[in-house]
């Protein structure tokens, strides 16, 4: 992990993968909830985590450099409980309706066909690695290398709510009606984004996602 | 549009013109990134805290945020305003009135807030707040993700909290002079490292021009594109408040209080201070300079 400066109240941790970056992620949180580190965020990216609204980034560089995080697995759910939108807690089963439009692209793309996407899609044990794009989409890694699939050339102008997705080797799920050029194979009716419930977001970073047949 | 917090409110303001771009603004929702959700909030911070404390508000109230036109209102009751921010001619019925100093307003008369004759944005603070329904704690309106109270249209009531306390009779006042050029301090990084040295030497010694396409979420400039020395896409990573990200037209573009929370684009460096980019206009210039100069 390699500290790089983001101004002058913030810090990005530079991590090895996506692994590194859950075990950062969980290990930031319970330190914050703790009291032992001042941020108003904490955001993981793909291969980064955030440390946005931090009084004293200097300082806050050293502290963190001298901590390690506890190692996380895929298939374990991580720290990180209590709090609003903390994350990590559990897991969260989607049911999900496999008729996108693009399921027989994704077949092509795998060299099978689409009852064998389907198979594999629900074996796939998924986690939460960040958000992002839109209040409550979740970028889930757990596709396997070599199962990664392109983005549309061109993107949809209009993708309903809760359309499943993939793009790259992330699932996603769209909260809300937007654009979007990620395939879509699936749809569930499980609400992800309500500004009443606490956390948000039903996805958070950390969390274990399995879609299952609806 | 819809959203007491109250029973009832105290009072509401109608919005008779909401010129070219009015939202409700506050000092947005910070904490919520990891979620997607955006910060917001007033994109000159400091023109609504100083329009709050005028007419006796906590700084944290919900006021408008009017965009180059103004905008014209009208309050049910008796009440308190100020206008802050852009410098623009302000009118209580058939009388002028001051930006910076609080406004006693009687009920029915219409306070209208003409065009920016210098800077952008005016900020109109109420006694009592601006108190559509919070979201996730606040009360902005969010353009990028759609969060918070749409856009207010002509004839949109507000609802308004009740006054807590007195208006101010003289503050500080902020905002002005609007400069042609402005010099914006920057550190380098997180990914000052995907550009050549080139690129760097060109971003903190030539000038750029703030582009009409500008908007809440963020200051897009035209200038000397920056070369990059890393090739591909960047993995998506958190982005904060300033920060000047090179898309692939190498044309710099500042994030401000709408951004995304995370992006695919290289980020050459951060802005210590945008306020001043809410009030600059399509055609000034920016200077970026270190932040040991």
């Amino acid at each position: 992990m390699r500290i790089r400066p983001a101004g002058e109240h913030a810090l990005l941790l530079d991590c090895a993968g996506p692994d590194q970056v859950e075990a950062w992620r969980a290990e930031l949180w319970r330190r914050r909830e703790r009291g032992e580190l001042t941020a108003v965020e904490i955001v993981p990216g793909a291969e980064t985590v955030l440390l946005d609204g931090v009084p004293d980034p200097a300082r806050t560089a050293t502290l963190v450099a001298r901590w390690t995080p506890h190692p996380a697995s895929p298939a374990e759910p991580t720290a990180g409980a209590g709090g609003a939108g903390a994350g990590g807690v559990g897991e969260v089963r989607v049911p999900t309706e496999f008729d996108g439009p693009d399921l027989a692209a994704v077949a092509e793309h795998w060299g099978t066909d689409v009852p064998e996407v389907v198979r594999r899609l629900t074996d796939l044990r998924f986690r939460v690695a960040f958000c992002g794009f839109a209040p409550g989409f979740a970028y889930l890694t757990g596709l396997p290398e070599g199962w990664a699939v392109p983005r549309l050339s061109s993107p949809r102008t209009r993708v309903p709510a809760g359309s499943v997705a993939l793009a790259g080797r992330y699932a996603g799920i769209y909260p809300t009606e937007s654009p979007g050029g990620w395939r879509l194979v699936g749809r569930t009716s499980l609400p992800l984004f309500d500004v009443h419930a606490d956390p948000p977001a039903r996805l958070t970073p950390g969390t274990r996602v399995r879609l299952v047949p609806a | 549009m819809t959203g007491a917090t109250g029973i009832l409110p105290a009072g509401t303001v109608e919005v008779i013109r909401a010129g070219a771009l009015t939202t409700v603004q506050d000092l947005g929702r910070p904490g919520w990134a990891h979620l997607g959700v955006p910060r917001s909030g007033a994109l000159d911070p400091a023109a609504l805290r100083l329009a709050n404390r005028l007419v006796g508000n906590p700084e944290t109230a919900a006021g408008l945020e009017t965009t180059l036109a103004g905008c014209d209102l009208r309050l049910d009751r008796a009440g308190t305003v100020a206008v802050t921010g852009a410098e623009a001619r302000v009118r209580v019925g058939d009388r002028p009135a001051d930006v910076g100093r609080p406004i006693a307003v009687p009920a029915g008369t219409p306070v209208r807030i003409g065009p920016a004759r210098r800077g952008v944005r005016s900020y109109v603070a109420v006694a009592g707040g601006v108190a559509v329904e919070p979201v996730l704690g606040s009360r902005a309106t969010d353009l990028l993700s759609g969060l918070g109270p749409p856009p207010v249209r002509d004839g949109d009531r507000l609802p308004l909290g009740t006054p807590t306390g007195t208006p101010a009779g003289v503050d500080v006042t902020v905002g002005g002079p609007f400069p042609t050029e402005l010099r914006l301090a920057v550190r380098l990084g997180p990914r000052d490292d995907w550009f050549t040295p080139e690129a760097v030497r060109l971003l903190l010694s030539t000038s750029y021009t703030v582009s009409p396409d500008s908007n809440r979420i963020g200051a897009r400039l035209t200038g000397a594109a920056l070369p990059r020395a890393v090739a591909g896409e960047l993995p998506s990573e958190g982005l904060v408040l300033g920060a000047v990200q090179v898309p692939a037209d190498g044309q710099p573009l500042i994030f401000l209080a709408d951004h995304p929370t995370t992006g695919g684009y290289p980020v050459v460096g951060v802005v210590t201070d945008v306020t001043a980019l809410a009030q600059a206009r399509p055609g000034t210039t920016v200077r970026f300079h270190g932040p040991q100069r």
